[in-house]
């Protein structure tokens, strides 16, 4: 809900893919414009003030906290969230090794984490279990207590490295 | 939890962004990575009329070396620095202390100059900054100027910056090959805010210490040089206990300490000392280890 004199900006970025042209009010977060105006709700808000990581979604081939980041900064930009159709690999390889592990229970932080993970990975593609817990360290669990997740990210390495 | 109304601009040039400053100030704010203005603004603790975007100015977030130097544009994010080569070489000890700044996605946002401009008392690149003896230059529609990084922390969330001037790089002047540099902290949680940081850098002549550079982050309300200390160890053998102790000491008369219920300035004292005493170990057993090279 705006009001009239909201004052507003004209953005056009691809969202998973899809050119999207719009006018966002200057003061939506990227997280909140994602979800409430573009529909894709596979990220989520957690904390509103860059803690907790549920938010994380994709810019420029960049994780970043979609609370912390305006919608209007996306104008230009490429964003992915969980919901891309493009899905990596390695995306993939998580979603199906979290599965098989368990690795979530509510599920509420599960997006923000794998696409965390799926960062560390595309970088570093035999991380050690410290390597994985640092990479992850800004993202909350209260579900899990870390250790599947660990698991989980750890598998999802050795089957893209084909073990 | 969302922020009060304002107005965005995002000017493409340096010179566009010094006019928005010039008119608008003290009522503005520059948004760079926004990893602390962000959540400032959606608590409502800041309420700036305007945000200048500064994230779409070409260049100021180079990194590259002139004359030597190695200059860091503000807009270079975190995650840029903490990777590049011409960091590694010439300012490792930045590579250090970003590794202790937040977590990842934090990193890929964040930016050098707002870390610098804001002075979080706890944040660890200003402590880098003061420990390196690097430059610091705004500028404005009047004027550009240089300020040495110690004169640039001047308390508790308080810069040198006025109202109207702009962060525009950083300038690290190059050190000889007898430099040796550390960073540690003691925090709760890897990534969170350290209770104290130690930025260390000291200039070795055969197991000699010849020259240091002592800054903390989270000990005072702005990072400085610790004189005092710094004058223990100089002339020093590395593995002399004796001097350790004494810079030691001499930090507990000179720090001026913050004191919060579950961090009071007597402990930030001792974390202080135990970091320093361990840097100058480590440093004498590195040397042990590595002979003469």
């Amino acid at each position: 809900m705006e009001t009239i004199d909201e004052p507003t900006f004209e953005i056009a970025c691809t969202v998973n893919g899809t050119a999207v042209r719009t006018r966002v009010p200057v003061r939506r977060s990227l997280v909140d414009w994602l979800r409430h105006d573009v529909g894709l709700t596979g990220s989520h808000i957690g904390c509103e003030h860059g803690v907790c990581g549920a938010c994380h979604v994709v810019v420029d081939g960049r994780v970043v906290r979609g609370c912390l980041m305006l919608a209007v900064q996306a104008d230009g930009q490429s964003i992915e969230t969980i919901e891309s159709p493009s899905a990596s690999a390695r995306i993939q390889a998580l979603q199906q090794t979290f599965f098989e592990r368990a690795a979530l229970q509510c599920g509420y932080c599960t997006p923000g984490i794998i696409l965390q993970a799926a960062e560390l990975l595309a970088e570093t593609q035999m991380p050690t279990r410290e390597q994985i817990r640092e990479a992850l360290s800004g993202s909350y669990c209260r579900c899990t207590g870390y250790q599947a997740i660990i698991d989980a990210v750890d598998a999802a390495a050795a089957r893209l490295r084909g073990e | 939890m969302k922020p009060a109304r304002f107005e965005y601009v995002r000017p493409e040039t340096v010179p566009a962004a010094l006019e928005l400053l010039a008119s608008h100030g003290s009522d503005a704010a520059i948004l760079a990575g926004g990893q602390s203005l962000v959540p400032m603004l959606n608590f409502r603790i800041a309420r700036p009329h305007m945000l200048i975007d500064v994230n779409r100015i070409g260049g100021l977030d180079r990194i590259e070396v002139q004359d030597g130097a190695l200059i860091i544009g503000a807009s270079a994010r975190h995650s840029e620095v903490l990777r590049s080569q011409l960091v590694h070489s010439h300012a490792p000890l930045l590579r250090e202390g970003l590794k202790h700044v937040a977590h990842a996605a934090i990193r890929n946002r964040g930016t050098l100059g707002g870390s610098l401009a804001l002075a979080d008392p706890a944040a660890e690149l200003p402590a880098c900054i003061v420990c390196l003896d690097a430059e610091i230059t705004l500028a404005s529609r009047r004027a550009e100027r240089a300020v040495a990084a110690e004169n640039f922390f001047t308390g508790l969330y308080t810069t040198a910056c006025a109202a109207d001037e702009l962060l525009l790089h950083v300038r690290i002047r190059p050190f000889d090959p007898q430099w040796r540099f550390s960073f540690s902290e003691v925090a709760r949680r890897h990534g969170d805010f350290a209770l104290a940081g130690l930025a260390f850098a000291v200039r070795l002549a055969r197991e000699r210490i010849d020259d240091c550079r002592i800054a903390f982050c989270g000990v005072e309300v702005a990072p400085r040089r610790l004189r005092k200390a710094e004058y223990s160890l100089n002339g020093a053998e590395v593995n002399n206990g004796a001097s350790r102790v004494a810079a030691c000491g001499a930090l507990a008369e000179e720090l001026e300490p913050m004191s919060s219920g579950d961090c009071p300035a007597e402990y930030r004292i001792r974390i202080a000392s135990a970091l320093l005493n361990d840097a100058v170990e480590r440093l004498a057993r590195e040397e042990s280890f590595h002979g003469d090279d």
